[in-house]
């Protein structure tokens, strides 16, 4: 009798114990995603959209870029992380040059986030496409399967952090559309303030569900199109002249 | 007679087998130092970075995979195809795979960025994830195995084993699948993207896991003395070179659809004739030393009759494999993405050029430490649980064998 109490006992607790880590496991989970969720406007789609008519010779979006988001190089361009980068076209048959800035794309159906064992790489409601730096473990399956090579794998021990921005050694990094500015309601990125203050004003940010932002108007009137659209990852970031 | 096979465990007394065990142990070290100096360092002491962001030791670990689920093949053809001959070999096949596929995994976690996060990765699962399904592909693979092995080594289990061989094989063949799909599926890439690479991941599987297993079984038989007949050597080989023309042929087609698409022509050019060791490994060691040459000397009337050229072949084979894997995976990385079809690319970040990659010796060694491993376990399992025939003569294979050519039967020296 006193045994049958004791394995009945003892599986009461082990159904406690499973209970209460396991609680414990998913409680933070629901809490982080409720918060974000609480933070992430309704029906918004947050984009960029960027005309390379005007992007010209400069490099501005992409220093403000590293600096708001504590990015420095190593001095190893192989290896160094890049969330934003210059790309200069050439047409050879024309000899017509442009350069215009590239950077996540924020797609809505993102081939990272579709890879990503762990579920790191995710997008939010908002359509900004992050890296969950908790649960990267760095296997670099995202970088194989974007097509637009805007991932970044940090190749080594890191000092210097901005606190809005956590990077860690081991772990793939990207644009995260300044979701910090974001979050704190100020409407703009580093890259797309640094364009209109220092460059040819050639980035609009903006929410691409709201007819009547300044980046919807301007598709609706001149068009822009997505890089590899023929990949039907409909992207957030859209160029004009390419 | 129709005995059953008798398993036995080796003696592994003689400084030989204390030697082996030295040597693997040294490749398991090398492997571990390598890991540690990466975590210790980060990957930029590799030779992988933003561009190649799989490098030497994604070759050798998917190689271990892949010949994981082909080492299984002895097995199922004894269990799932009911050859009879092949049965006494059963427990030697399944060791081996499982003894494959932990050494090939535990590269692939070591070389993570994060290996400390394993638990993560075992407890957050994105079930569009080929590689999450591959994590269960993996395991299950490996706990089916080892129940396989344990339900051919208990007499009470054994009447339960056909059908644990049968899902086995069934779960090998879409762990293979899965694992070609991880590049299958990857629309980003030109040189990936393509759903003909999970039945060639498949076909190479069947060839690198059995000329594995065919230089493992040479190697402890010719070891321990223990007679080893022609029959199953000579059916053996005739089967490695059956899929070794397979791969050939879904190499062929892979190519052939590709070359027939203008807008691949560029990536084709640079894996066959202008990517410099790209070519000259897919010609050179894939086609040549590792598919074409093994065929001859598996099919020739006279040579195949030869252990070393069994074993030979058995070896260019794996080296094949290898080169194979190292196109697919570095070459397929190293041609640049074409973002914006039309125009010529540049940019700081290595857009529109090829990008250049030499392996370090740190990854060299982390491949050789989980190579290493994958020997170790089989070393010490068949020393000390019966994994292996006592006798591979002819008559013990087959009892309808006749007596007169059992002569040819003689310790797997020559």
């Amino acid at each position: 009798m006193s045994r049958k109490n004791a394995s009945l006992s003892r599986r009461q607790f082990i159904t406690g114990a499973a209970a209460a880590v396991a609680g414990v496991t998913v409680a933070p989970g629901v809490f982080l995603m409720r918060s974000a969720e609480e933070k992430t406007a309704e029906g918004v789609r947050w984009g960029l959209l960027i005309d390379s008519n005007r992007c010209g010779d400069c490099n501005a979006c992409v220093t403000a870029c590293h600096a708001e988001n504590g990015v420095h190089g190593m001095d190893r361009p192989r290896t160094d992380a890049q969330w934003i980068r210059k790309v200069d076209l050439r047409d050879p048959g024309t000899g017509h040059t442009r350069s215009l800035p590239v950077m996540c794309q924020h797609c809505e159906n993102p081939p990272c986030a579709d890879v990503c064992p762990t579920g790191a790489s995710f997008r939010r409601e908002d359509g900004i496409v992050l890296v969950d730096k908790h649960t990267c473990i760095g296997c670099r399956y995202c970088m194989m399967a974007c097509p637009y090579k805007a991932r970044s794998f940090i190749h080594e021990p890191l000092a210097g952090q901005a606190a809005h921005a956590p990077r860690g050694k081991g772990t793939v990094e990207s644009c995260t559309l300044c979701v910090h500015r974001i979050d704190r309601g100020e409407g703009t990125t580093a890259c797309v303030e640094a364009c209109h203050e220092l460059g040819n004003g050639a980035m609009t940010f903006g929410d691409l569900n709201d007819p009547d932002s300044a980046i919807s108007r301007e598709l609706a009137e001149h068009g822009g199109s997505a890089i590899r659209a023929d990949l039907g990852l409909n992207p957030g970031v859209r160029y004009q002249g390419i | 007679m129709t005995a059953k096979p008798q398993l036995r465990a080796l003696d592994g007394q003689s400084r030989g087998y204390y030697a082996l065990l030295g040597v693997l142990l040294a490749a398991i070290g090398f492997g571990l130092l390598a890991a540690a100096l990466k975590s210790a360092h980060g990957h930029h002491i590799t030779g992988m970075d933003n561009q190649i962001v799989w490098g030497l030791p994604h070759v050798f670990a998917i190689f271990l995979i892949v010949a994981a689920s082909g080492a299984l093949n002895v097995a199922s053809i004894a269990s799932v195809f009911g050859r009879r001959i092949y049965k006494p070999l059963a427990p030697l096949s399944g060791l081996l795979a499982v003894a494959l596929l932990a050494g090939g995994l535990a590269i692939l976690v070591l070389d993570l960025g994060r290996p400390d996060r394993l638990v993560v990765a075992m407890t957050h699962y994105n079930f569009k994830s080929i590689f999450a399904w591959n994590i269960f592909l993996y395991t299950g693979f490996m706990v089916i195995v080892l129940v396989y092995l344990w339900f051919l080594m208990e007499r009470r289990m054994n009447a339960h084993a056909p059908a644990v061989g049968m899902v086995a094989f069934v779960w090998r063949l879409v762990l293979t699948t899965g694992t070609g799909a991880i590049f299958g599926f990857l629309i980003a890439r030109e040189a990936y993207d393509a759903a003909i690479l999970a039945p060639l991941f498949i076909a190479m599987s069947f060839a690198l896991g059995l000329a594995v297993f065919l230089l493992v079984m040479l190697t402890a038989y010719h070891w321990t003395g223990r007679p080893l007949g022609d029959l199953i050597l000579r059916r053996l080989k005739n089967l490695l070179a059956v899929f070794v023309a397979a791969v050939l042929y879904f190499v062929v087609v892979y190519h052939l659809t590709n070359l027939y698409a203008t807008r691949l022509h560029g990536v084709e050019a640079f894996l066959l004739v202008s990517g410099g060791i790209y070519p000259l490994l897919f010609w050179g060691v894939q086609i040549l030393l590792g598919s074409l040459v093994p065929l001859v000397m598996l099919f020739h009337p006279v040579w195949s009759r030869s252990r070393r050229v069994i074993a030979a072949a058995s070896g260019l084979v794996i080296l094949g494999g290898l080169a194979q894997l190292y196109v697919i995976i570095i070459g397929g990385q190293a041609y640049p993405m074409d973002m914006f079809p039309g125009y010529e690319v540049s940019s700081s970040f290595h857009d529109g050029v090829v990008a250049p990659y030499t392996p370090t010796l740190v990854e060299f060694l982390l491949g050789i430490g989980g190579v290493g491993l994958a020997l170790f376990l089989v070393a010490v399992a068949v020393r000390f649980l019966h994994f292996l025939p006592v006798s591979l003569a002819d008559h013990k294979v087959d009892p309808h064998h006749s007596a007169g050519s059992a002569t040819e039967t003689a310790p797997a020296g020559g």
